[in-house]
């Protein structure tokens, strides 16, 4: 497992643990990814997290026009692997999380357990900092950071 | 008959405080009656997780899948009764509750949820 914020560690370990999910992607409501758990290869993090993202916002939209609240998860039930896809409140922003589940746990063991890690981590998560300005010359090194960050390389 | 009236036949039981029908491969609720301090969703997961396990247990031991699971707390009693089509009734009841009883109703549900 790799975070880019070290107070996101804790809670997500813990919602490793207990739901046996395989894959884990915590991630910015617009796809910046927080932490990974499961994936080996930066190219699919960052395919994950802007799919899922791209269908959060898809489903926010459709409940607008629908006239409904927004939808809080979004499940995609397989034949051998589940996704659930929610959204949560974190002091940080609307978050996202990406999970990837098999047979050997259930899909409401890992809502069960989200539901804890999310509010862990609105619980754990510092105070907002002020932002950060990134200019053009930083963005190469700074993704790469957070690429080293989530990868270990 | 309905699954509400399926979960009212044990409920009706003194010192019954709620009964659900999960789906089994998912751990959702299906159906469920329940007082309101009581976390159906977390429950459902739970006892389908634990009846998952014990169908792995006894499937190691060459033995067919339990009829019955019965799990004594001090705070309270929950029977989960396996049915047919991938359902699961549950009874949650405080300790003191007529466990004999509980668990003839809770079969009987089982088949007539199935």
């Amino acid at each position: 497992m790799r975070a880019l914020e070290p107070w996101v560690e804790a809670p997500l370990s813990e919602f490793l643990a207990e739901s046996a999910a395989r894959l884990a992607l915590l991630m910015t409501s617009a796809g910046q990814v927080v932490a990974q758990h499961g994936f080996t290869r930066a190219l699919d993090v960052m395919s994950a997290a802007a799919l899922g993202a791209g269908i959060m916002a898809s489903t926010f939209e459709l409940a607008k026009v629908m006239g409904t609240r927004p939808m809080g998860s979004v499940v995609h039930q397989g034949s051998a692997v589940g996704v659930y896809l929610a959204s949560f409140d974190t002091p940080r922003g609307r978050w996202l999380g990406l999970v990837v589940f098999g047979r050997e746990t259930s899909l409401g063991l890992v809502q069960l357990f989200f539901a804890t890690l999310a509010s862990d981590l609105a619980r754990a998560a510092p105070a907002e900092e002020p932002p950060r300005q990134v200019l053009a010359e930083n963005f190469e090194a700074e993704l790469n950071n957070s690429l080293r960050a989530l990868f270990g390389r | 008959m309905k699954l509400a009236d399926t979960l009212a036949g044990l409920t009706r039981v003194p010192g019954v405080r709620g009964a659900l029908i999960v789906s089994r491969d998912d751990g959702l609720v299906v159906a469920d009656t329940l007082m309101e301090d009581i976390n159906g969703a977390a429950v459902a997961a739970l006892a389908a997780s634990l009846a998952g396990r014990m169908r792995g247990v006894t499937a190691a031991l060459g033995q067919p899948e339990p009829v019955m699971m019965y799990l004594a707390g001090s705070g309270g009693t929950l029977l989960a009764a396996p049915s047919a089509n991938g359902l699961l009734v549950v009874a949650v009841a405080a300790p003191e509750v007529n466990t004999g009883e509980l668990r003839l109703l809770l079969l009987d549900a089982a088949a007539r949820a199935a």
